[in-house]
């Protein structure tokens, strides 16, 4: 699979490509995305009443929502156990002034690349990565709380119940905005599902990344991270 | 324009842990909305209760609070039943088994009841009006035993299932439906015939219902056996403090 969509991808470019995630980082990507489709759709179909009516199988789907639910987070936790995720992690918590810039420009719809500086990560992803991680957390304790009832008394349950409801709401939104945001870029879709990206792309949309090197992908890039 | 060196400094890894914050602020918005619920619930019912009674759309149906009837089924699809084929059964320990028609169903004294639905996951439908035949009509006509202490119900679902105690099958407040809000029954709503159980919490009026069977003891039904309370009444059970519907 790989080899495919890579020659497919830029031929004349192709030993210049630059490392962007590794199979680790992919991975946590990929099991995550799953997780969570399974876990929308299936909530859809307890939540939306035409869905509901052509699904049924209450149970059963309550079920595969709740497990997809609380597995989320899982494959985050493991990941923790890769170098390069939690250097992309440190990369993702830290707001430089250039981010700052890139939030104003995005506020104005400023497109302009000048306006426009970002590093590994522009400050649109690192907002929406940290959103969504505490949502996610957020998902998960109060869903838990409405699974377990036994866990606190119905105040908390009822009280988590409004949250898990409008922040789904949220959450959806959000989550159609990111895959919207993938559909738009085939270059940041192909980072992403080969682990490289044109090197040209990658100082257009990433100005400020220090590109690690394409040509020792497994060299230790510990300079970057603290 | 491009990044100079100065900016490259200050590029990946440094500057203010904002994703840090961002995470914890959410932490802390989720359980503020937590301590709020009790009070921006009843205010976005309200809302939204209004809204929804002019929302040709029905999207305000789909928000969280909505309002109106959620469709659960336990089944992946529950066959169609109307005046040629359905049939409600009445057996067990009773003096003379019967088989009813809609049409003879529908000949039967009929009650009205208007109360709030109240479901054991928190929505809550107020004023619903439900007519039909009073479960006790049906027991009376069948001639109950000395030797029998509840009722079960079963369903064309195929699945669902339900019980009450006896004392419990011949209060006046719980009918077999077959219209409700003034009209016949419709199949999402559990039609053509549901129980319905006035007191107590939404799952004991089961759906699509097709048998009664007059029992020896109380058998859990479908809910029942995956944790829900057999003793279903509002506001006094699954750890709910609701208000009565009665």
């Amino acid at each position: 699979m790989p080899p495919l969509s890579e020659t497919a991808a830029a031929p004349a470019a192709t030993a210049r490509r630059v490392r962007r995630f590794t199979p680790a980082e992919r991975w946590i990507h990929r099991t995550t995305a799953a997780l969570v489709g399974v876990c929308v759709v299936s909530a859809a179909c307890l939540y939306v009443p035409d869905l509901a009516q052509l699904v049924g199988r209450r149970a059963l789907v309550v079920t595969v929502h709740e497990w997809t639910g609380i597995l989320t987070p899982v494959p985050v936790l493991a990941g923790l156990a890769s170098r390069a995720f939690r250097a992309d992690l440190g990369r993702l918590n830290r707001f430089g002034p250039h981010d700052r810039r890139w939030l104003r420009a995005a506020l104005r719809r400023d497109h302009s690349r000048a306006e426009r500086p970002a590093g590994k990560f522009n400050a649109g992803q690192k907002v929406y990565a940290a959103w969504t991680a505490g949502a996610m957390l957020v998902m998960a304790a109060t869903g838990s709380l409405m699974w377990f009832t036994g866990l606190a008394p119905l105040m908390w349950r009822t009280g988590a119940t409004f949250v898990h409801d409008w922040l789904a709401l949220a959450v959806g939104i959000v989550v159609i905005g990111h895959i919207g945001k993938a559909f738009a870029d085939p270059e940041a879709r192909r980072g992403m599902r080969t682990g490289r990206v044109d090197p040209k792309w990658a100082a257009r949309e990433h100005p400020l990344w220090r590109t690690e090197d394409a040509d020792h992908p497994d060299a230790d890039h510990a300079r970057d991270v603290h | 324009m491009d990044a100079t060196p100065g900016d490259d400094e200050r590029g990946d890894g440094r500057g203010a842990p904002v994703g840090r914050r961002i995470l914890l602020g959410m932490l802390g918005l989720g359980a503020a909305g937590m301590a709020v619920a009790p009070w921006a619930q009843r205010g976005m019912e309200s809302a939204l209760g209004a809204v929804a009674d002019k929302d040709p759309t029905g999207v305000t149906g789909l928000l969280p609070n909505g309002g109106g009837f959620r469709y659960y089924s336990v089944t992946s699809s529950v066959p169609h039943k109307d005046d040629t084929n359905y049939r409600l059964t009445v057996r067990g320990l009773v003096d003379k088994p019967a088989d009813y028609r809609l049409a003879e169903l529908r000949a039967l004294p009929q009650a009205r009841l208007v109360r709030d639905v109240q479901c054991v996951t928190g929505w809550r439908v107020p004023k619903t009006p439900f007519e039909g035949v009073r479960l006790s009509t049906l027991l009376d006509a069948a001639g109950v035993s000395p030797r029998a202490k509840a009722v079960r119900f079963t369903c064309f679902d195929g699945a669902y299932s339900e019980s009450l105690t006896l004392e419990q099958a011949r209060r006046p407040d719980v009918l077999v439906a077959l219209r409700m809000q003034g009209k016949p029954l419709g199949h999402a709503h559990g039609g053509p015939v549901r129980l319905y159980v006035a007191p107590m919490y939404f799952y004991k009026s089961a759906k699509w219902l097709s048998g009664i069977t007059v029992t020896d003891e109380v058998r859990p039904g479908y809910w029942e056996d995956r944790g829900y309370d057999v003793d279903g009444w509002v506001g006094k059970s699954n750890g709910r403090d609701d208000a009565p519907t009665v």
